[in-house]
């Protein structure tokens, strides 16, 4: 037996550098101890932060030391090229009032440079309520645009080939309805569906989590999840069927850590779902997504993106027996954070967004959505979501960072804390584990309590001034009249779409409507896949809510657990 | 000793942003108070009627979809219906100035945007119940 001294003289050089390197930490610290210094930090999950890291902290921890971009586990990159390929998208979320005025939106963003739409719905349209519905009164148009049948759709997209343009949809508890406008949609553009690029985020289970825009009981809404999955991957394969979303389970007060373990886990249901209906795993997941919000503390954010990549590499290779590539990569988008933008000086939130947005890039989003300054306030205008995108064109094309892939790789403090992210994010599986899983976790209100935690604790925190948000609880002004403009929706959208519902109802075809939706009930009794039922409902200009509601008479609705 | 205020904590509408109204909620709690919370996706119908059925002092609409114009109204309304105009109606969200003093006018007491302390909220029911007991002693 040998001694690695004996074996190798260069590695007990190296062995003696670390010695040395302890000794200088060690002199240091004491140098440190005895300066006058904040005495603990804190990330904004509240782990403790060491004020200097050494290759000591990455000791029993190869980091990213041999690894490459584009390579198993991916810590680096999804990509060989990163940003050198290709950017990542600018997409801007938008939607607001009718059809026609988000239609003409998404031209202005198109003009702008905006390479992706990503439409935004109101509240009646993500809860599956038409904008006639009873329960529409005051929000028709309020929070994004109404689509109550695919003669609405047709409006939103009108002018837009939907063969050359990606589109993601934020809709969940209907998702499957919306989706089916979309494909109904292209096909009277005569888009063959095989071409259409996008995503439906339909992450149900975070909706339950934290979003709170639910229709049916879990297990059916599970069961339409995959119907997407097997319909999605033969006839739409270019078609994102699930975007696996941390974004509202960290805006609903989770940490940076239950974000990513929480939403992780929500993947992995997913995954496991589609196996039990006997998909092979490489037939889906390289159609799955996810979607991050990116918060402020800045490393923190690039670790848990960096750390995501990985579990998701290793869960994926390891647990699901994935072995295309394409199933192992997780692709992702970004938003800025919403819930750290003030009311107050709203200004300051184009540096928050900034900020958020620098730290999207470094973690190697594949397309991001960057905040308005007046979003905390009312829907942004156009002039404040062009300061939005400008930020994004601003670090694209002036500062540099997308020259080089994954530029903190090495760093230690970035390795060290990716490493913890990835032990922290294991240890809340196996909690998540012990509650039995996702779903029986949401049926107690386990994860919906953990997440309601954390926001009580943050709160308390910045009462207590521990945590310091600028312009709030610290650098206050006088409270000044607003210096930036509003947008305002008026009830304009509400009556118009009340008036164009009941033209439709009067000149579609109503027995083929009655029939369409008859032959939905049934198949949804059944086991049948049923997208092509709810496809056929669309194109004969079924509403919304007329959907929902036969689905509604097999599956039941929802009923949330309530506590606080 | 005064008897514990009584609030309900409701979100009228479609919305699904209980962030806030949780965090008060368990503020308004630890802060000694009764507190009831709603649940989500509550008409104007369900809140008034929890409201008269539970007895409360208070009740806090919270809203973030922009439809507290059509809404908060209607709970009032509907509260004065019922012969409880008593009940203070206060709450929170995403609502413009503008908005809330129009609401100001109708009836509505104070609202408050994103980045007010709790304690802020608490003091201010403090000093209305206090205000309304010396008034009925």
């Amino acid at each position: 037996m040998t001694t690695p001294t004996e074996l190798d003289p260069t590695l007990a050089a190296m062995r003696d550098e670390l010695d040395r390197l302890r000794a200088e930490v060690e002199a240091w610290r004491a140098r440190f101890a005895k300066g006058e210094v904040r005495d603990l930090a804190y990330t904004n999950s509240a782990n403790e932060v060491a004020p200097l890291y050494t290759a000591l902290d990455l000791e029993g921890s190869a980091g990213t030391a041999f690894e490459v971009p584009g390579q198993f586990p991916f810590t680096r990159g999804i990509h060989p090229t990163g940003y050198r390929g290709k950017l990542w998208t600018m997409r801007q979320f938008a939607g607001f009032g009718s059809a026609k005025e988000t239609n003409a939106r998404y031209k202005f963003l198109l003009k702008e440079g905006t390479t992706g739409l990503s439409v935004a719905f109101d509240f009646p349209t993500l809860m599956g309520y038409d904008s006639d519905h009873p329960r529409s009164e005051g929000e028709v148009g309020k929070c994004g645009v109404a689509i109550s049948s695919l003669a609405d759709m047709e409006q939103l997209f009108e002018g837009i080939p939907l063969g050359e343009v990606s589109t993601s949809m934020t809709i969940n508890g209907p998702a499957i309805i919306l989706w089916c406008f979309y494909l109904a949609a292209a096909e009277k553009q005569g888009v063959p569906l095989a071409q259409l690029r996008g995503t439906v985020q339909n992450d149900i289970l975070k909706e339950y989590m934290a979003q709170h825009a639910w229709c049916f009981p879990i297990e059916p809404a599970l069961r339409l999840i995959v119907d997407m999955f097997e319909f999605g991957a033969k006839e739409v394969p270019q078609w994102n069927t699930v975007s696996i979303s941390g974004y509202h389970i960290r805006e609903a007060g989770a940490t940076a850590a239950q974000e990513l373990a929480f939403t992780l886990a929500d993947g992995f249901t997913y995954v496991e779902r589609g196996i039990a209906r006997g998909l092979d795993v490489d037939d889906f997941a390289p159609r799955l997504s996810f979607f991050w919000d990116i918060h402020n503390d800045f490393f923190e954010e690039i670790a848990k993106l960096r750390a995501a990549r990985r579990i998701w590499a290793r869960h994926m290779k390891e647990r699901y027996g994935a072995t295309s590539s394409r199933s192992l990569i997780m692709r992702f988008h970004s938003q800025t954070a919403g819930v750290t933008l003030t009311a107050q000086q709203p200004m300051n939130n184009v540096v928050r967004v900034a900020y958020q947005a620098l730290a999207a890039v470094l973690g190697g989003t594949q397309s991001l959505h960057t905040n308005s300054m007046d979003e905390t306030l009312a829907l942004p205008t156009e002039q404040a979501v062009e300061v939005a995108l400008r930020t994004q064109q601003v670090l694209a094309y002036e500062t540099g960072v997308p020259n080089v892939i994954d530029p903190l790789g090495g760093s230690y403090y970035i390795e060290k804390l990716t490493d913890e992210m990835e032990s922290e994010a294991e240890r809340l599986f196996e909690e998540i584990a012990g509650q039995g899983g996702v779903v029986p976790g949401l049926e107690t209100g386990w994860f919906q309590k953990k997440i309601a935690e954390s926001a009580a604790r943050q709160q308390w925190e910045i009462e207590q001034y521990r945590r310091l948000i600028v312009g709030v609880n610290a650098f206050t002004t006088e409270e000044r009249a607003l210096e930036i403009p509003l947008l305002k929706i008026d009830e304009q959208a509400a009556k118009d779409q009340a008036a164009a519902l009941s033209r439709l109802r009067q000149s579609r075809d109503s027995a083929r409507c009655t029939a369409a939706l008859d032959r939905l009930r049934e198949a949804a009794r059944g086991t049948e896949n049923v997208v092509p039922f709810i496809l056929e409902c669309a194109r004969c200009y079924c509403t919304l809510y007329e959907i929902r509601a036969a689905l509604e008479d097999v599956f039941g609705a929802y009923r949330e657990p309530v506590f606080f | 000793m005064s008897r514990p205020i009584r609030v309900l904590v409701a979100k009228p509408g479609l919305d699904g942003h209980d962030r806030g109204a949780k965090v008060v909620a368990a503020a308004l709690r630890d802060a000694g108070m009764e507190v009831i919370y709603t649940g989500l996706h509550q008409t104007p119908e369900m809140i008034a009627s929890a409201a008269v059925q539970e007895d409360v002092d208070v009740v806090g609409l919270s809203i973030l979809s922009g439809a507290h114009m059509t809404l908060f109204p209607r709970v009032l309304q509907l509260l004065r219906e019922q012969g409880r105009d008593d009940v203070l109606i206060t709450g929170g969200g995403i609502i413009p100035k503008e908005d809330m003093d129009a609401l100001e006018q109708q009836g509505i007491a104070k609202l408050f945007g994103p980045g007010t302390p709790t304690t802020a909220l608490i003091e201010y029911i403090r000093a209305w119940f206090a205000a309304r007991q010396a008034q009925g002693a």
